[in-house]
């Protein structure tokens, strides 16, 4: 089985996040990076299904010289190759959609996982656009996955409860929590990672449909109150849901 | 200009965020000098028509059929583009519900459209769209704007204000022409009727110090007597007491419910993450300094194993 993974280099979510001077950005310095959280159930499910039914993981991350940590991470977890799809500046999801649907198309993949949220972007984009530009089926926030012969079955969560689907392959999964524990980088493959040949290519991506006009920090939440102590304070409690919040009847 | 809304209907419902982005879409259709109009695909839609007629749809494109029992993803998204294409859509909004969180990227792709995700707010003066987005769990808002139409975007359930406000609501049948690589072949209900984290006007989130799972009956009883979803810490969910379905947070679902009460959860960056925009936020934890008090409303200091319980004999007065 020939099987990618697309990954992403993200802050670590316990990380303050602080605005650069014109607002345009994230201060980047300081922060600690981390492989997306999702993107390590993207990779251990690419890891153990090349282990049961052999074949090859490929890491792809699109982005700057920076990326190449992600794909390190994931070489360290037992990836055998890395793709770097170089770009740089802002670029929006279609634009690095279409710069990895490009550098993937002619290899040939069975499968194509993604984490199902970056935890910087908070967005969903890259998996299902990736799908629908090489014309796949594309099953999100999968946390159940079994492949068969040229199809596979997957579950996921939705509001109010669950659906199983069926997919032909190739096809795109995107990767929820719950699909699997990830195996933690061995002492051996992360100096092999360390070592490890990037091919890279240049991203071929087409026009940025959006721009960032600012950012701002959300509104601060007044300062609350500490109603009391124990049993005895419940009913101020009460009451002030009820009179001053007005959220209970 | 037009804009177009994709009305959600799955499981037999009208989701209410299909509601909140119609209302959303016809403020937007009035900046930009445009028409609302919706499509909806799915099996005996007749009886959730007149719900989005209501909700100021001018033209319904319904793709009706009992082959739409269960979702075929590429069937919603081949009639969202052919209502796009007859109604000479500009925008296309699309709830951001799980389903909405897969369309949305595919519609863009196929209409060759920008896509913005999840939005908090949304305008449409001088002829294009701008939005706004919390990014880094809330941690931060990005404002974004078009630089071309058309575009996709999302909006967060539970942020826009459903308001009634009828349309012409002719409809438009549509046959559609799609291929199904995948599909549901099996829905699940969660247990009972309970309500979803994700849907919920009212939540009890429960944590670590409630000390064994089985404690979870209190934050249960509570939630019943309040008509709240029950909610959980991610610490409660790695441990197995509680599914992931109801972790709250960075790595979890993001609420914004009227009321959130969170009991025995210390307010780790990554839980607030996912619960900051709620309206009121309670907070019953045993240590006075744990961080949940600095962004609780009402805060109580004291056992949770004690309160819950008089708490939900208070309320039941
Ligand atoms: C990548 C990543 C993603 C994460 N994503 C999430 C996420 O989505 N959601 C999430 O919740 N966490 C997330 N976390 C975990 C987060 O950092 C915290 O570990 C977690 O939220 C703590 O859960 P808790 O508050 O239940 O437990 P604790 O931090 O252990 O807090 C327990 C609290 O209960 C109080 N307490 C103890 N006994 C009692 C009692 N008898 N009565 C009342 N109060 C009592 C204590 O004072 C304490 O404040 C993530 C972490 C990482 C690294
Ligand atoms: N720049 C990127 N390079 C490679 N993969 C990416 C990139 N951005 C996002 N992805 C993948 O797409 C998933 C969802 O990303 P997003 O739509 O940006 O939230 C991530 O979990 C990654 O698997």
């Amino acid at each position: 089985m020939n099987i990618a993974v697309l990954v992403k280099l993200v802050p670590d979510t316990a990380a303050m996040i602080r605005l650069n001077g014109d607002k345009s950005g994230i201060e980047t310095r300081d922060l600690n990076w981390v492989l997306n959280p999702y993107d390590e159930y993207a990779a251990e499910e690419a890891l153990a299904l090349v282990e049961k039914h052999g074949g090859e993981v490929t890491a792809v991350a699109c982005g700057g010289d920076d990326q190449v940590e992600a794909l390190r991470k994931v070489v360290a977890m037992g990836a055998n190759n890395a793709v770097l799809v170089k770009r740089e500046g802002e670029y929006d999801q279609l634009a690095s959609a279409k710069a990895i649907a490009n550098a993937i198309k002619d290899r040939g993949f069975d499968l194509i996982f993604t984490g199902y949220r970056t935890t910087d972007d908070d967005s969903t984009a890259i998996g299902p656009m990736v799908a629908s530009l090489l014309e796949l089926p594309c099953v999100t926030e999968v946390n159940k996955l079994e492949v068969g012969d040229g199809t596979l079955t997957a579950e996921r969560n939705i509001e109010g409860g669950s659906e199983v689907l069926e997919a032909s392959m190739p096809c795109v999964i995107t990767a929820q929590k719950g699909l699997n524990e990830p195996r933690y980088p061995k002492l051996k493959g992360i100096m092999m990672a360390k070592k490890k040949q990037i091919e890279t290519v240049d991203a071929e991506a087409g026009d940025i449909r959006t721009a960032t006009t600012t950012m701002d920090y959300p509104p601060e939440r007044p300062a609350g109150k500490i109603v009391g102590e124990g049993v005895e304070a419940v009913p101020e409690l009460v009451r002030l849901l009820r009179e001053e919040a007005k959220v209970i009847e | 200009m037009s804009v177009l809304v994709y009305c959600e209907v799955s499981g037999g419902s009208l989701k209410k965020a299909s509601l909140e982005a119609l209302s959303e879409g016809k403020k937007l259709a009035g900046a930009l000098g445009g028409s609302l109009n919706a499509v909806v695909v799915g099996s005996g839609l007749d009886a959730h028509i007149d719900a989005i007629k209501n909700h100021g749809a001018e033209t319904i494109y319904v793709a009706d059929s009992a082959d739409h029992e269960n979702y075929v993803p590429e069937a919603h998204l081949t009639a969202v583009a052919d209502a796009a294409a007859q109604a000479s859509a500009t925008v296309c909004l699309i709830p951001a519900t799980t389903r909405g969180r897969e369309l949305a990227p595919r519609v863009a792709v196929k209409l060759d459209a920008g896509l913005i995700e999840d939005v908090t707010g949304l305008t449409g003066e001088g002829g294009t769209v701008a939005a706004i987005r919390p990014e880094y769990a809330g941690k931060v808002y990005r404002s974004v704007k078009a630089n071309t139409l058309p575009m996709v975007v999302s909006t967060r359930p539970n942020t826009f204000d459903a308001v009634a406000d009828a349309g012409a609501g002719a409809r438009v049948d549509l046959s559609l022409d799609y291929s199904a690589k995948a599909k549901v072949v099996e829905t699940r209900k969660a247990g009972g009727e309970k309500i979803d984290v994700a849907e919920a006007d009212r939540i009890v989130g429960g944590g670590r110090g409630l000390k064994e799972p089985e404690n979870f009956k209190l934050v249960e009883d509570l939630a019943e007597t309040l008509g709240a979803a029950v909610a959980a810490s991610r610490a409660v969910v790695d441990s197995g007491w509680r599914p992931h379905a109801e972790q709250v947070g960075q790595t979890g679902k993001v609420v914004s419910p009227t009321l959130y009460i969170a009991v025995g959860i210390s307010g780790a960056i990554q839980h607030l993450a996912g619960m900051t925009t709620s309206k009121t936020i309670v907070a019953i934890n045993k240590d006075k300094d744990a961080p949940i008090f600095k962004v609780a409303d009402y805060g109580l200091v004291g056992d949770a194993m004690e309160v819950l319980p008089a708490l939900n004999a208070e309320l039941k007065k």
